[in-house]
């Protein structure tokens, strides 16, 4: 592991990083030529396959696996979609990535829509990355220019379009049916599954959906060989037949307190302190950390004892967070307050459920209700099982929603509650000692409120 | 074939059946509450409120293997050895939150509510729900939006975009459309662009609360007053199955019926707001005469004794049937002219017909012919006569002088007839018209019968596609009128009350083309064609 290098970042730091001749100067488009000439896209999809990448965008799921889903002799076209709508809090490595080297994402997506038979791809881009979108634009019109792009790519037949589709700031966009809906101009409802996008997706045609990062990866697989991304990372637990190890190296993102905060490459598998202390520069004035969001707030919390659970598929979950995520590590220090994390991702969610399913919907709100309450002084400790019941009701119990965003909205509840119960519990002791209990209309939050309710011991009538 | 087992009991499904989860419980009798779920429109499976538990059985070895999720039961397909469970506590948990879910902002207006009684959030909170609130009150606002042809009560919504699918696979026209995200969705409408189409009304069935409100029912009347009856829609020859919602002989509403070989769900709002036609202050009631152009009011048993008396002394009485008549009372009355005098002749009445069939993209039909019936009076008129006059030639022979007795038995909705054609009419010596509303020709005639209506009588129907429909009687006639059935029922010597269902017995086993009608008359009617067999299985196998 010391001996890791990096490759997903490698040529961030050159100049002008973002241009074909820059690309091309550092081997850049030599594994797309490679490919196209010598691998069928059977071979290709064999690869991944064996390389055992997995999905970058949360999920985590074998992108070899989700390719071999297409029905092999489909006639029609497929389509092949770019995940590039970064919404996740606290993750910004597809950011990096698309301003810094474009034609890295592009060679990546080249490969996988020659390996998939696609012949159109659409990069559903974040509208809050306007200097992505002009790099993009930008790389994918050298990219037609030099014949990486268009008709009869490189001399070889292969035809690949490339449009570039803008979302409107909507977190559910993130979700793969929701965003094939708003790239078919409705609404972005997930669908119900069955059928999976690989059937049935954009347009009612077969369709791909992969993150950014995740293409990176099938770029780098290509050129070093699936040996070398399994030498990377943590091999399948022999315990538990159906984790498929975690392989490759990852971008992660450390933010909130820390000395350094930044997008850092670095093998799966690394312990989360060490992302902290060693590529962070540690934690915010010298202090502790308290909890750490391992990969982006959906994910929950770990707290300041778990610091050490290895940052790959598999280690979060048994800490009793929801899965690595996207990576997002997000630290808070011991002066920060819990209510402050359960209050923020509580609005984040309710703010961003796309208000389909009903648990997930009304859930969300409730349970931003009551955060609100407690943080204004009124809570009371019973609130905190109701929170846990709501949280368990939008999506632990799986199954109660459409698409699994409703478990990322339960998660950061779930585990705030179940880790940091005690200094919930003195919060609410401390701000309403009598245990005083309303059943008026309790007035919208506000900060004033907030401040004048956490200064005196009655609440405001 | 197949085996599912619902809760334990075992359901068989047909080789070829698509059923979910909802439809095979239903048939074990168990139900499975739903809200966005509706056979006519697209899964989308949001509400959550149909979660069950799902597994499956091995053929061979018996196991059952259950999945770990809940599993919306909208969207699970019956298949072989398909298992569901409902009544587990799991499922009951997951039920009852989403019910609380649903009431955390619902405005507890139901006293004021149209929808209280049949509102589906009341039955299932009842059946389903916490009996505690656990969320805080806080004041909730009822707002309600003037959408086009509905209202909207924008806080009572539970969004379960029935009505905006509605709008965008059945009729094709897409008015409605949800607006904003999350807790803050709405149903909403596009400025300069209202919910305005034949099929509006339906969004209200559809509703499962009562956020969307039939603009025309509301606050008229509390559902649980109402009695509904079984009928059949006389607007145009689709013949939609109805249900009259009555009051003490005041008809309320009109609602569709189930009948997926007519209209499936769905009514045009042309039937549905066409009640207040059987109440229209203008209608005929009681009989009259005119004597030297004065026109008196007599009882029904001296008109019907003139009647006879003027048909079985006429030299050449004619018969008019109009469309709007059941086949019963065409029947009846044919029987009887023919019997009193055999030479009379049957004619039919003019077809009204207004512009071509208008079809939508859900598959539903407004016909372009606007009688219930035509196929059916045809049906008995062509028995009794080869081939029953038509009504341009009735019109010609009569102004020859050929016929001297002519009835006229009507029932049209709308003006049927004009002076031109009455006075023709009147050439004979005497002219005797059943009818519902005042017309040139009820002015014009010696004697007038005002006629029971659509919902005011029993009887049958064939509709342009041949099927037969039985409609129940919902309302007594207004006072003075009477039923023309019962009236040549008594003429035919038959005694006791009026047996409309021994009349089309009579007419099944009589007249071949009503053969198929012989015996039990389903809820969706019966297919009247020789090769109906062959139909069937071709529907189905769409």
């Amino acid at each position: 592991m010391e001996s890791f290098e990096p490759v997903l970042l490698a040529n961030i730091q050159k100049p002008d990083s973002h241009t074909l001749r820059a690309y091309e100067a550092s081997g850049g488009y030599a594994t797309l030529r490679r490919v196209l000439k010598e691998l069928s896209p059977a071979e290709v999809v064999e690869e991944v396959r064996i390389s055992g990448l997995r999905g970058r965008g949360g999920a985590g799921f074998p992108t070899g696996l989700k390719w071999s889903f297409l029905p092999a002799d489909h006639p029609g076209p497929i389509y092949f979609c770019v995940n590039a709508d970064e919404s996740e809090p606290g993750t910004f490595c597809n950011r990096i990535l698309l301003e810094l080297d474009p034609h890295q994402v592009l060679e990546g997506t080249i490969i996988s829509a020659y390996a998939t038979r696609a012949t159109t791809a659409y990069v559903y881009l974040r509208y809050e990355y306007p200097l992505a979108y002009r790099r993009l634009s930008e790389a994918i019109r050298e990219a037609y220019q030099a014949g990486y792009l268009g008709k009869n790519i490189l001399g070889t037949g292969l035809d690949l379009d490339m449009y570039i589709h803008r979302g409107a700031g909507a977190y559910i966009c993130g979700e793969e049916t929701g965003l094939i809906e708003s790239i078919e101009g409705k609404r972005a409802w997930p669908r119900t599954k069955p059928p999976f996008p690989a059937v049935e997706g954009l347009f009612r045609k077969p369709t791909v959906v992969n993150n950014v990062e995740t293409l990176a990866c099938v770029r780098h697989i290509m050129e070093r060989g699936a040996e070398w991304f399994r030498s990377i990372g943590v091999p399948p637990d022999p315990n538990d037949p159906r984790d498929p190890g975690s392989f490759g190296p990852k971008l992660f993102c450390v933010s909130g307190h820390v000395n350094r905060p930044g997008c850092f490459e670095a093998p799966l598998g690394i312990p989360c302190r060490r992302l902290i202390e060693e590529y962070a520069g540690g934690v915010r004035g010298g202090r502790r950390a308290k909890a750490v969001v391992p990969g982006g707030l959906s994910t929950g919390l770990l707290s300041a004892d778990e610091l050490d659970t290895p940052m790959d598929f598999a280690g979060p979950i048994k800490a009793g967070c929801l899965g690595l995520g996207t990576g997002g590590v997000i630290v808070l220090d011991e002066t920060y307050p819990i209510i402050d994390f359960l209050h923020n991702s509580c609005r984040f969610f309710a703010h961003e459920s796309c208000g389909q399913c009903t648990p997930c919907r009304e859930g969300t709100a409730w349970a931003l209700q009551i955060v609100e309450r407690i943080k204004a002084g009124r809570g009371r400790l019973v609130d905190l099982d109701l929170l846990l019941e709501i949280a368990d009701n939008i999506g632990i119990i799986p199954g109660t929603t459409i698409c699994g965003l409703a478990d990322g909205a339960a998660w950061p509840i779930k585990t705030a509650i179940r880790k940091f119960r005690g200094e919930l519990e003195d919060y609410i002791k401390r701000t309403n000692p009598k245990g005083w209990r309303s059943t008026r209309p309790v007035p919208a939050f506000s900060l004033e409120k907030t401040d004048q309710a956490n200064s005196m011991r009655t609440p405001v009538a | 074939m197949g085996i599912v087992i619902v809760d334990g009991k075992e359901v068989e499904i047909g080789a070829h059946e698509r059923l979910n989860g909802i439809q095979v419980a239903a048939r074990a009798g168990i139900e499975i509450p739903h809200y966005c779920w509706h056979p006519g429109l697209s899964v989308v499976a949001s509400c959550r409120m149909c979660l069950v538990e799902v597994g499956t059985r091995d053929p061979k070895t018996g196991q059952i293997v259950m999945l770990p999720k809940l599993m919306p039961a909208c969207n699970t397909q019956a298949k072989d050895g398909t298992v569901f469970v409902t009544n587990s506590e799991k499922v009951a948990r997951a039920r009852a939150m989403v019910e609380e879910d649903l009431l955390l902002r619902h405005p507890i207006d139901c006293p004021i509510c149209d929808k209280a009684g049949e509102c589906r959030l009341q039955d299932y909170h009842f059946k389903f729900g916490q009996s505690e609130r656990r969320a805080e009150i806080r004041p909730f606002t009822s707002r309600k939006r003037d959408i086009g042809d509905v209202f909207l009560f924008v806080d009572r919504c539970i969004m379960c975009t029935r009505c905006v699918r509605f709008t965008r696979e059945i009729t094709g026209t897409s008015e409605l459309l949800v607006v904003n995200r999350g807790a803050h969705e709405e149903i909403d409408v596009l400025p300069e662009l209202p919910l305005n189409n034949k099929l509006s009304g339906n969004v209200v069935d559809l509703c499962p609360v009562g956020a969307l409100a039939d603009k025309d029912f509301l606050y008229k009347q509390r559902v649980w007053y109402l009695r509904r009856h079984p009928s059949v829609c006389v607007l145009c020859a689709t013949g939609c199955a109805i249900w009259v919602e009555e009051n003490q002989d005041r008809v309320y509403r009109i609602k569709p019926r189930e009948n997926p070989f007519v209209n499936r769900w769905w009514i045009c709002n042309d039937g549905r707001y066409s009640y207040p036609v059987i109440h229209h202050p203008n209608r005929l009631r009681g009989a009259w005469q005119r004597q030297n152009g004065n026109v008196s009011s007599i009882n029904w048993a001296g008109a019907i004794g003139q009647m006879v008396d003027k048909v079985q002394q006429a030299r050449q009485p004619a018969l008019c049937l109009s469309p709007f008549l059941t086949n019963e009372e065409a029947y009846l009355a044919c029987r009887w002219i023919k019997q009193l005098h055999p030479q009379s002749t049957t004619a039919l009445g003019p077809i009204p017909r207004q512009g071509e069939d208008e079809r939508f993209p859900g598959g539903f039909v407004i016909s372009g012919e606007k009688c219930p019936n035509r196929l059916g009076v045809e049906g008995v008129a062509y028995w009794f006569e080869q081939p029953p006059l038509r009504f341009n030639d009735l019109l010609a022979r009569t102004a020859e002088g050929h016929f001297d007795v002519i009835v006229v038995l009507g029932g049209y909705i709308k003006p049927w007839i004009d002076a031109e054609q009455a006075d023709a009419l009147r050439r004979a010596t005497a002219l005797i018209v059943a009818d519902v509303f005042p017309t040139p020709l009820s002015d014009r005639a010696d004697l007038i019968f005002g006629m029971a209506f659509f919902a005011e009588r029993e009887g049958s129907y064939v509709n342009r596609q041949h099927r037969l429909q039985w409609s129940a009687r919902a309302i007594r006639p207004p006072f003075g009128s009477r039923c023309l059935g019962s009236v040549f029922w008594e003429l035919g010597g038959m005694s006791g009350l009026y047996q409309p269902r021994e009349v089309l017995a009579e007419i099944a086993r009589t007249i071949p083309y009503f053969s198929a009608a012989s015996g039990e008359i389903p809820e969706c009617g019966v297919d009247l064609r020789v090769n109906q067999l062959a139909e069937q299985t071709v529907s189905t196998g769409q």
